[in-house]
């Protein structure tokens, strides 16, 4: 196992973290903000080629914060756009991350069923 | 002159009940009643909220030996939208109700406001506020189980209400009320309300010592609603802008509720809850024993809404005062 | 005293949150999900030896079923007072800003409470987040590929 591969999943993916809580901290910007901008710079990086190269290297470390949820989105609306043209603009970002947001919701509602909120 | 001159009227008796953080907090052995199930029984955090008011209000009755018929007027009200846990809390005991919404002011402007209304009734009257951290929480911020950090200048909302029996008789007189005007200290951040309050709350207290004459060594205690660490130094440095120098007498329900040491509750407790609680269970019994001779209770309201807030308004807000006296 | 001095003495006196600690907590937290996640993605692909994107996709699953449990169990709200931005910026935020309001707006009801809020805070990731791919896609498909 190259230990490596494990390092930089840790240090890339915790970077994304720190950044944003710097940003946080810092300024009064709220979570929804960040999640945004994290997303659109997702797409955005990988756009400018910039996202790949860095999956390709920190693997989870990039596609498991937000960033990375962009990433899919971009991936998605390429691979649509080459195989439908045109129509593949509309349907790419979507299909690209349909597992992730299926699966958002299907639990989210199965959590809604089982639990209530707990006091605080 | 603004100051309303309330004429033989008196707390004759306070209830109050609150919740678990509020039962290990300093003053947790002083409260008629606390409950350690937040969702007091009930399905939702509003009529959770609803329950704590009902048996604030029936606890109320029971210390005093009335029945519902002999009281003329029910006034008060809380932090939900169309204070909807008031409503509820009251609709089965037909008396006629008063809804107030002054936001944390709640507590003082319903003292005054039913002062007013007991003297003119000539009758027995109620005034109660309260607060649900778990209903606020829902309605002003994020879901419970969101995951988020809190600002040191955030407060924490109160579980809690206070009721008071305004009455021809008493050992507690209610001797003044002034109404506060609406200002605006151009604070936006919604994590520092205490901030957002302070230039009310200086403003009220100005106004007063102006008109009355007096000075705050006057008074055993000046409290303010729930100002938190953040309010109460603001107001301190407001005042002092002013030549005034508040004192020792000078505190704050919010920052006695809890232990500002060992409980996390950042910059103290708010809600209208956090008042009425702290002055039926603390204040009141200081009254009654004449451990305290006389208490000016500054009510602070911050007026927003999630819908102003996110428009990018800034926090007005107000402070009612009103002032008790112990005739024992 | 003024408006604008008074706006300047209060956030002047505002406490700042410990930043330094708070990004090594957001750091560590950060880092940890993500390992995780990749523990997953190594299980799926090598130990079970599915396709490897298909076991990217199951991992990042698997994290968002992880989240909205502990949301559920009422736990990852601790976890993020601790972690901050670092239980926020990975799927699991994503995952907790969906889970949360859900289970809340249970008391009204399953079409206009859960249904309808369920992505009251996480929703504008999903309409800014389509909207840029929709962008990058027209560049695509006129400029790329």
């Amino acid at each position: 196992m190259d230990i490596w591969e494990w390092v930089w999943v840790f240090l890339i993916g915790g970077a994304f973290c720190a950044v944003a809580q710097i940003f946080i901290d810092l300024t009064n910007v709220t979570p929804a903000r960040i999640l945004v901008t994290y997303v659109v710079s997702g797409v955005i990086l990988t756009a400018v080629g910039l996202y790949d190269p860095l999956v390709e290297f920190a693997s989870s470390g990039a596609t498991i914060p937000l960033t990375g949820f962009g990433y899919s989105l971009a991936k998605g609306v390429e691979k649509a756009v080459s195989e439908n043209g045109l129509l593949g603009v509309l349907q790419g970002g979507l299909t690209g991350t349909s597992a992730g947001i299926a699966a958002t919701v299907l639990f989210a509602l199965l959590w809604s069923l089982i639990f209530k909120s707990k006091e605080k | 002159m603004s100051i309303i001159k309330i004429n033989d009227i008196y707390i004759k008796e306070c209830a109050s009940v609150v919740g678990k953080n509020e039962s290990e907090g300093p003053l947790g052995k002083y409260f008629d009643l606390c409950e350690n199930d937040m969702r007091f029984g009930e399905d939702s955090w509003e009529m959770a909220e609803s329950e704590l008011t009902r048996r604030c209000i029936e606890m109320l009755l029971t210390k005093s030996g009335k029945k519902g018929k002999d009281v003329s007027l029910v006034t008060g009200g809380d932090l939900l939208n169309q204070c909807i846990s008031s409503a509820f809390a009251v609709s089965e005991n037909d008396i006629p109700y008063l809804g107030l919404y002054g936001a944390c002011s709640t507590c003082a402007e319903g003292l005054v406001v039913g002062a007013i209304m007991a003297e003119k009734l000539q009758n027995d009257v109620i005034s109660f506020a309260s607060s649900h951290f778990c209903s606020a929480e829902k309605q002003f911020r994020f879901p419970l189980e969101y995951g988020g950090q809190r600002t040191p200048t955030s407060q924490s909302t109160v579980t809690g209400s206070g009721a008071f029996l305004l009455s021809k008789s008493g050992k507690i007189k209610v001797t003044e009320g002034l109404i506060g005007r609406v200002k605006d200290g151009n604070i936006t951040d919604v994590n520092n309300m205490g901030a957002a309050m302070a230039p009310a709350a200086a403003d009220t207290l100005m106004r007063y010592f102006v008109e009355s004459g007096t000075k705050p060594s006057d008074f055993d205690v000046i409290a303010t609603g729930d100002l938190g660490m953040e309010g109460h130094e603001l107001t301190k440095q407001l005042m002092m802008t002013e030549n005034v120098v508040m004192g020792d007498c000078f505190t704050d329900c919010g920052l006695m509720i809890y232990d500002m040491k060992k409980q996390d509750m950042h910059a103290g407790g708010s809600g209208c809850g956090c008042s009425a609680a702290v002055t039926a269970g603390h204040f009141c019994r200081l009254l009654e024993k004449g451990e305290i001779k006389n208490l000016l209770l500054v009510g602070t309201g911050a007026l927003l809404s999630k819908t102003s807030a996110n428009q990018g308004r800034t926090i007005p807000a107000v402070a009612h005062l009103v002032r008790l006296e112990s005739v024992v | 005293m003024t408006k604008e001095k008074y706006v300047k003495i209060a956030s002047e006196r505002s406490k700042r949150s410990n930043i330094c600690t708070n990004v090594i907590k957001a750091y560590v937290t950060g880092g940890c999900i993500c390992l995780i996640a990749h523990g997953f993605l190594k299980l799926y692909n090598e130990v079970c030896g599915m396709d490897f994107q298909n076991a990217r996709i199951l991992s990042t699953v698997s994290i968002v079923f992880i989240a909205g449990l502990l949301t559920g169990l009422g736990v990852f709200d601790n976890i993020a007072k601790f972690a901050g931005a670092g239980t926020l910026v990975p799927i699991t935020g994503f995952s907790n800003a969906v889970t949360a309001p859900a289970i809340e707006s249970k008391s009204e009801g399953f079409v206009n409470g859960v249904g309808a809020k369920m992505f009251v805070i996480a929703g504008p990731v999903i309409v800014y987040g389509v909207t840029a791919s929709v962008i990058y896609g027209l560049f695509y498909y006129y400029f790329g590929g």
